[in-house]
């Protein structure tokens, strides 16, 4: 069974409605925030923990938990902040993106009802650079919910002072990294921080600070309105709730859907994509999660179900739920190639192992990608790849190791070929 | 107090250490390249990798982790040992293999590192990244392909230094370190980066292709340039010094040193005085020593004697002069060469009291008449680390850029009687408030004031002496404590009108004033005292004699000699001491241990290493401050002294650095 229109909470996802705050209003959001913010802050976060909500952005920590982590009340006088991660540069993904498109004080209102919860003094939005349009867009709307006393002083009329601010990014994918993010935010380069201290603990301007995704906190609302009881009866346990799904490469209709957790993936492609191009059994391989977790092979994925467990279980993950599906068709020797291209090119430089590895990784998979190397290299890689994966101060290393031994664990066959190929194409 | 496990070794550390330090004192050496002692963890390196448990099942930088209860960390384990593996040989794919012509080599720590750490070959088939040289200034020569991006240089140069010069451009593969648009790093800890490079890609740019580290003799010393007394190392070859470098002591220079103290260095082989030299109708001729010293004998003084000493002599040498003096029967000894005449009966007045690194535990610091910066770069950054900590520091004098944030009191030294209500305030509320009192104050009169402020202030309290006079020069304190000060200062030489006037490298004397005087001029660099002297006895610089320094802190410290002295020029004592054989007198010691023996006889504190104890300050008497600093003593940093004025890098380091003039880059 899947998601029904009613239970969705992304109800102008695609934009049939205006995205401005009377719209909004009509579809249900700004209703009475005041009430939800009488319930109190433990209330506010207790439901979130009730409702197995689990981090959007990819990790999937569970939302409530995080903040609970921030300090009740200030003892030495330093406010709390709250940033929202719209930095959204992962190969794949576009949810925030529609989302603050179409949908943009869902984000404005759940920043409002999770700062408050976290006794946040403003948040800051962090807002690729890309997303032209969608800043536009974003700081309009923020502009509308200031106007009509929604945020600022006195927000709803609660006696709650917060602030919302957009910060623009300058298209750097690490800056969606959380404490590169910060830095960023303070006007410094990129680079993620070393850990601890946890952002919780000292984070923007050594302040305590909770960094979340646009689909987690857009969604902080509808379920304080709804109740934790009704968001945690989708998906499987530990796996709650519903999810914005994007879909793209080779099936009949891309989209960005927003579905039940848990829904198999064949359900998910038949039901709103049109399928496989060509038919099932014309597919090759699928990223489940964004360019940054291992691909998945046919077999293996058609019935897996889509949340964070059982994706895991195939070796991979859900990531941010940006399904990159291929068929036959592909290269996929060259598909990962460009990943580790675009990881290389996005690597902050920083530490070691990520700044040296990511070029070298790069640079052998170009060849294995012709075939111009030794059957060794693939081991060799392999090796590499461990070397960078865990050895780094923020997960980027990891991101850019995983799917390149995605590719060996499943098409080593494949590699082999061409190098064989290649060294009888050389003998002729 | 947490209880780790090293290896099987369990310890207690303590609390607020690192796991780094942890493994540090279960005696297990832990590679690194960012890590440093004095700067912020970066932990970008990721050589340090050791495996603790509890924790994630992968390896942690243990720079960057703090040690905890129950920790059981390995640093022997196969994890630690591939992780380390790994991570060398990342660092060395885009490394050079530049070492057969690189300067680091046999002092490079990702060198000794990848022999001791890493895998012996390896598997990176691909082409090597290159990076276009950065242009640093006069002093710092960069070969930035070799860069490994720890960050050390950048660290250095915004928190040791206070100045944001240095920093990272582009990211991933393509990082490079830098300076802001490629200007010169100008500032007057620059070099220190050097140092602090872990592998060839700062080196320093006058030493460039010089020598070997193994070719070189160390000869531990003291540094002249100023009055910090800053411990360095020379290390020469055969008979020249080729290069300066700072050793660790955490109560003097850390292990930091002035740009000055550092290059100044090829001014010991320039503009030297290789033989005696005697003036003859007015101009000076070339002499032989026995011809010297006859010239000398002819004079014949009798009692008109006076000796004046330089900035940079050691104390065994003044010593020796003043025994000759008193052999000769004369007590006319000064080394305040510009005119100053503070008041000299109580040196604990005129000492660094609160000391070099006890300064940085100030909370208030009042400055008055001191461009601490220049005047000693290394005091400035204990200045600088005491603000970090929340001291508030005012300046009474012309404005200069501290490196922190200071609040000016104007120049008028009226405003010591009467303190603004802030400056006040910040004095009397503080735990350990502090006054420096530099050159150009003393030169105004203002030492009164200023003990009256310590009274009025308590500046001195149990366990604090927040009074502190900032020299500048290296000579000053061994020569007040050798009784080298007259009440009137110079003007009471000139009064004498002394037939013979000794001058010991004393190059910031007017002569003019001792116009009726024969000067025997004993010094080492063709300066302006050898312009002005009638004889000239050639002695050695500071790196070619042993001798005995004394900072502004009243430190005790000694220096051995690394070279000889070049031509026919002796170690001062030896000329003294033959100079008492040509005037016919006795001055009671044939060799140099007798004369340090007579030395630490008359000033015991001299023989002792350490801090002298100058006693109490003396009650402050009625004194009302007047007059402006109009200026500061010191109008170029890089050309304070003969040996800098004879250094080329120096002079460049002047031009380029504060006069603004471009040079053309020589190819190499």
């Amino acid at each position: 069974m899947s998601l029904q229109d009613k239970d969705r909470i992304f109800t102008n996802l695609y934009g049939y409605q205006p995205w401005n705050l009377k719209a909004a209003q009509a579809r249900g959001d700004w209703d009475n925030t005041k009430k939800i913010l009488a319930k109190g802050k433990d209330a506010i976060i207790d439901e979130i923990k009730a409702s197995g909500l689990r981090g959007r952005g990819g990790a999937g920590f569970p939302t409530g938990l995080k903040w609970s982590f921030m300090p009740k009340e200030s003892k030495d006088g330093r406010p709390s902040f709250l940033v929202i991660n719209a930095d959204e540069s992962e190969p794949g993904s576009c949810k925030d993106r529609e989302i603050i498109r179409h949908d943009p004080h869902k984000l404005i209102e759940g920043a409002l009802v999770a700062g408050f919860a976290m006794g946040a003094r403003a948040a800051y939005i962090y807002i690729r650079g890309e997303y032209i349009r969608e800043a536009q867009v974003l700081e309009a709307a923020v502009q509308e919910a200031y106007a009509a006393g929604l945020i600022g002083k006195n927000a709803c009329k609660s006696g709650y002072d917060f602030d919302v601010f957009v910060h623009r990014g300058a298209g750097a994918y690490i800056c969606g990294e959380e404490t590169a993010m910060i830095e960023s935010i303070e006007g410094k380069k990129g680079q993620p921080r070393l850990k601890p201290p946890f952002p919780a603990g000292a984070g923007l301007y050594g302040c305590p600070t909770t960094v979340n995704n646009v689909e987690s906190i857009a969604v902080a609302p509808t379920i304080i309105r709804r109740g934790a009881s009704w968001f945690s009866s989708f998906g499987r346990d530990n796996n709650k709730g519903t999810k914005l799904f994007q879909i793209s490469g080779h099936v009949n209709k891309p989209c960005v859907v927003e579905e039940a957790m848990s829904i198999p993936f064949s359900e998910l492609i038949e039901k709103h994509c049109g399928g496989i191009t060509g038919g099932k059994d014309n597919l090759l391989a699928v990223i489940p999660g964004g360019s940054s977790v291992p691909l998945v092979p046919a077999a293996q994925i058609w019935d897996a179900p889509m949340d964070f467990d059982g994706l895991r279980d195939v070796g991979s993950g859900l990531g941010t739920a940006a399904v990159i599906v291929m068929d036959k068709s592909t290269d996929i020797v060259r598909a990962i190639s460009r990943l580790s291209y675009f990881y290389k090119h996005e690597s902050c430089g920083q530490c070691t192992p990520c700044r040296e590895g990511t070029g070298w990784m790069w640079r052998v998979m170009e060849r294995l990608r012709t075939g111009d190397a030794d059957v060794g290299e693939i081991d060799m890689l392999w090796d590499v790849t461990k070397q960078v994966e865990g050895h780094t101060i923020c997960a980027l290393g990891d991101a850019a190791a995983w799917p390149i031994q995605g590719l060996i664990r499943h098409f080593r066959p494949e590699l082999e070929r061409r190098i064989a190929d290649n060294v009888r194409e050389a003998a002729e | 107090m947490p209880k780790v496990t090293v290896d099987g070794v369990e310890l207690e550390v303590p609390a607020g250490a690192t796991v780094l330090q942890a493994c540090e004192m279960a005696g297990k050496e832990i590679p690194r390249f960012c890590y440093h002692e004095r700067l912020s963890i970066a932990g970008n390196c990721r050589m340090c990798l050791v495996e603790v448990k509890p924790g994630p099942p992968k390896p942690q930088a243990s720079c960057a982790l703090p040690a905890a209860e129950g920790q059981e960390i390995r640093t022997d384990s196969p994890m630690v040992k591939k992780a380390r593996e790994g991570v060398m040989e990342f660092l060395l794919i885009n490394h050079p293999l530049d070492c057969p012509i690189c300067d680091q080599g046999g002092e490079c720590d990702l060198q000794d590192q990848s022999v001791a750490y890493g895998r012996g070959a390896s598997r990176y088939d691909e082409n090597k990244r290159a990076v276009t040289e950065k242009y640093m200034g006069p002093l710092i020569k960069t070969v930035m392909t070799r860069c490994i991006h720890c960050t050390r240089c950048v660290r250095f140069s915004e928190e040791i230094a206070g100045v944001d010069e240095i920093g990272a451009l582009y990211r991933g593969e393509a990082m490079q370190i830098t300076t802001y648009l490629e200007k010169a790093a100008a500032h007057e800890l620059s070099a220190n980066v050097i140092d602090l490079c872990p592998v060839g890609a700062l080196t320093s740019r006058p030493y460039a292709f010089e020598a070997r580290p193994w070719e070189l003799k160390k000869t531990l010393s003291i540094d002249v340039s100023d009055a910090v007394g800053s411990n360095i190392r020379l290390d020469s070859r055969g008979r020249e010094v080729l290069r300066i470098l700072p050793r660790i002591n955490d109560d003097v220079n850390e292990e930091w040193l002035s740009d000055k103290g550092r290059y100044q260095v090829d001014g010991l082989t320039r503009r030297r005085l290789d033989r005696p030299w005697i003036r003859r109708d007015g101009k000076l001729v070339a002499a032989t020593w026995d011809e010297a010293f006859t010239a000398v004998a002819k004079v014949n003084p009798g009692k008109s004697v006076a000796v004046v000493a330089g900035d940079m002599v050691d104390c065994e040498t003044m010593f020796a002069a003043k025994a000759l003096a008193g052999a000769l029967g004369s007590k006319l000894l000064e080394g305040r060469q510009t005119g100053l005449d503070y008041d000299c009966s109580n040196l604990a007045a005129v000492n660094f009291n609160s000391t070099i690194a006890g300064v940085e535990n100030a909370d208030a610091v009042l400055i008055v008449g001191s461009h601490v910066r220049w005047e000693a770069p290394l005091v400035n950054t204990r200045l600088r680390k005491a603000v970090k900590r929340g001291a508030k520091v005012f300046v009474v004098g012309p404005e200069w850029d501290a490196t922190y944030p200071v609040t000016n009191l104007g120049n008028d030294l009226t405003v010591l009687d009467k303190l603004p209500k802030d400056a006040a305030d910040a004095l009397k509320n503080a735990q350990r408030p502090a006054i420096i009192l530099g050159g150009a104050a003393l030169g105004k009169g203002a030492l009164g004031s200023a003990l009256a402020l310590a009274e009025k202030y308590k500046l001195v309290r149990e366990d604090w002496n927040g009074f502190n006079v900032l020299h500048m020069a290296a000579a000053r304190m061994g020569g007040l404590m050798l009784g080298y000060a007259q009440k009137g200062g110079i003007a009471d030489l000139v009064k004498a009108k002394p037939k013979l006037l000794i001058s010991l490298g004393a190059d910031e004397v007017d002569y003019t004033r001792f116009a009726d005087s024969i000067v025997v001029y004993i010094g080492h660099h063709g300066d302006k005292g050898a312009h002005a002297a009638d004889i000239i006895l050639p002695a050695a610089a500071f790196s070619e004699k042993a001798g005995t320094y004394v900072n502004t802190e009243g430190r005790v410290q000694f220096a051995d000699q690394a070279v000889f002295a070049p031509g026919d020029a002796r170690e001062d004592w030896t000329i003294l001491r033959a100079l008492a054989d040509a005037l016919g007198v006795n001055v009671g010691f044939d060799s140099f241990a007798e004369l340090r023996g007579a030395m630490t006889r008359a000033v015991p504190v001299l023989g002792n290493e350490g801090l002298a104890s100058y006693g109490a300050l003396p009650k402050a008497e009625k004194a009302k401050a007047s007059g402006t600093i109009e200026a500061y003593p010191i109008k170029d940093f890089y050309l304070t002294n003969p040996i800098a004025r004879a250094s080329e890098t120096m002079q460049r380091c002047s031009a380029e650095l504060l006069h603004g003039e471009h040079f053309a880059e020589a190819a190499e």
